[in-house]
């Protein structure tokens, strides 16, 4: 039975009022931001940029947009490398141990992250480390580099393995075909695990507030101030973490139509 | 080639396997061990007892968990009647505009959950963007429904949504047009071929999403804090106290064996029930 066209309508409305309900508290935080009391009530009466003036003048908030980038990145490139990876092992490979594999990846992603966070405080207490933001590295990637893997995976169950099958009976070793013909293949989906990785690191603060020691990541900051009294910081760099994500996400899609125009070009030009 | 395949499988799968065993397995192994160990010790040379077990019941903290639980699963209820008919839009109805809210549902889980908690205080506490507009447009005035239960599972539902929307979406994607017609055409209502047709066909996905929420949700620490007030105390609250303010760790490892003996177990049952391959799009 087709959908009716009331039915239809009902649906987009109902789809519209989803993502505005997503929305609305990002709003609030924007005009919050641009309030010019310390003390915030709406309405607001005057605007003023100045806390972004401050946020930019002060050298804790550099500190804190430095420390969550080096993460960030670090996880980022790890992940996506352990990825690759893995997600040949469970999709692309039949091996023993596959479904096994398949469940153990799963099982971090089903963790309270708070509760892996303390395990890994404790972890690196008995081994005698001192949590600072590498140990928060670590502990991002528990949470993420099973993330990223799925990711990849559903790109590698997409693709032919007759391919790598030729490129090894043309005599090419397994080195060669995982670069040539692999690499190449899962591209699409290394980049957006990549960006997975990156966003859910930048943003991530259950797994950070056990593990970064002394060093803060940005949304540790936030928690701290939101839960222990107001600063009117506190939206100001909550808008400059959102638009910072966003910037990111903007830019890898105009990246990547980029170069797929520049591969059709190419194509046509050969 | 089939031997080949087995090394490389098992030779790709050993950088994520090292880091799990590393940093999952080996740090659960741990908080197993201080659970057992006596009150207010900080290494696991000690005599095991018990005594931080008995504690949970003692002490009140089975309270804790059974709000933590009774929490997430009034939340997974209410995300599956919410998320049902969205998932079938964007499985079966949409077309571009299913691209569009993925994308936009995708894009709000990139914003830190603390900041999207923190705009729903600023959004209905009292003087905020609800109430403030209203007593300065037309007078009136409402108690914030900040700081009480409903709105810390208001939270849940908030935060959670995507990790039910999108399983459901898959799972639903899963049911056949044709079987779905077919029904219909031997004459099946609307309700029977709900729940005889999409309900049992659409099942990895709605064992999926109620799952991931559910977990989650019963884990979840910031929307008890940061809405809630400390309205009611969320387990994994217990759980950080025991380990910051009480410096008692075996408290909190036994804690958090008992959620993790809970979530994992669903967990396992879960995941043992679905077929991963079938539902990932495993086209071979």
């Amino acid at each position: 039975m087709p959908t009716s066209r009331s039915t239809r309508i009902v649906l987009y409305v109902y789809g519209v009022l989803v993502i505005a309900f997503l929305y609305i508290p990002l709003v609030s935080v924007g005009f919050a931001s641009v309030s010019k009391a310390r003390y915030l009530t709406f309405p607001i009466k005057r605007y003023s940029t100045k806390w972004y003036g401050e946020a930019l003048g002060s050298s804790t908030v550099s500190e804190l947009l430095t420390t969550s980038m080096t993460v960030a990145v670090l996880v980022t490139v790890i992940s996506v490398v352990v990825a690759f990876f893995g997600a040949l092992a469970f999709a692309r490979y039949h091996w023993r141990f596959r479904t096994t594999f398949q469940k153990l990846i799963l099982l971090p992603i089903f963790f309270p992250q708070t509760v892996l966070g303390l395990a890994l405080l404790m972890w690196f207490n008995s081994l005698g480390i001192i949590p600072t933001w590498k140990t928060a590295v670590v502990a991002h990637l528990v949470w993420i580099a099973p993330i990223a893997t799925l990711i990849v995976a559903i790109r590698a169950y997409s693709f032919d393995p007759a391919l790598e099958e030729a490129a090894r009976d043309m005599g090419a070793g397994t080195f060669t075909i995982l670069r040539e013909i692999t690499l190449p293949l899962l591209m699409p989906g290394l980049v957006s695990a990549g960006l997975f990785a990156f966003l859910l690191s930048w943003g991530n603060f259950p797994l950070s507030l056990f593990t970064t020691g002394a060093d803060s990541t940005l949304p540790e900051w936030l928690y701290a101030k939101m839960v222990s009294g107001y600063s009117p910081l506190v939206p100001t760099l909550g808008v400059m973490s959102v638009v910072g994500s966003f910037v990111l996400i903007i830019a890898a899609f105009a990246v990547a139509r980029l170069l797929r125009a520049n591969k059709e070009t190419s194509a046509v030009q050969d | 080639m089939n031997r080949l395949d087995g090394r490389l499988g098992f030779l790709s799968a050993l950088p994520l396997v090292l880091v799990l065993l590393l940093s999952f397995l080996a740090p659960m192994a741990v908080v197993a061990l201080f659970s057992v160990m006596p009150q207010k010790v900080f290494s696991i040379a000690n005599m095991p007892d018990f005594s931080a077990y008995s504690l949970f019941f003692s002490q009140g903290y089975y309270k804790s968990l059974l709000w933590s639980l009774g929490m997430a699963l009034t939340a997974t209820i209410i995300l599956l009647l919410i998320c049902w008919p969205l998932a079938y839009a964007m499985a079966k109805v949409f077309g571009r505009f299913g691209l569009v809210l993925t994308v936009a549902v995708v894009m709000s889980l990139f914003v830190s959950e603390n900041i999207r908690l923190f705009g729903w205080v600023l959004t209905l506490m009292k003087g905020g963007l609800i109430e403030g507009h209203l007593r300065a447009w037309t007078g009136l005035s409402f108690e914030s429904p900040l700081y009480d239960v409903p709105i810390i599972i208001f939270g849940l539902v908030y935060v959670y949504l995507p990790f039910m929307l999108f399983p459901l979406a898959q799972g639903i994607a899963m049911v056949p047009d044709d079987t779905r017609q077919a029904a219909y055409d031997l004459g099946a209502s609307r309700s029977q071929v709900l729940w005889q047709i999409e309900v049992p066909l659409a099942a990895p996905g709605i064992v999926v999403g109620s799952l991931l929420t559910f977990v989650l949700a019963a884990g979840a620490l910031a929307e008890s804090k940061i809405l809630g007030g400390q309205a009611v105390i969320a387990i994994a609250d217990d759980i950080e106290t025991a380990f910051t303010f009480g410096q008692n760790w075996p408290l909190g490892s036994a804690l958090s064996m008992i959620l993790i003996v809970i979530i994992g177990g669903l967990a396992l049952f879960g995941v043992s029930k679905v077929d991963l391959d079938a539902i990932m799009g495993r086209k071979r």
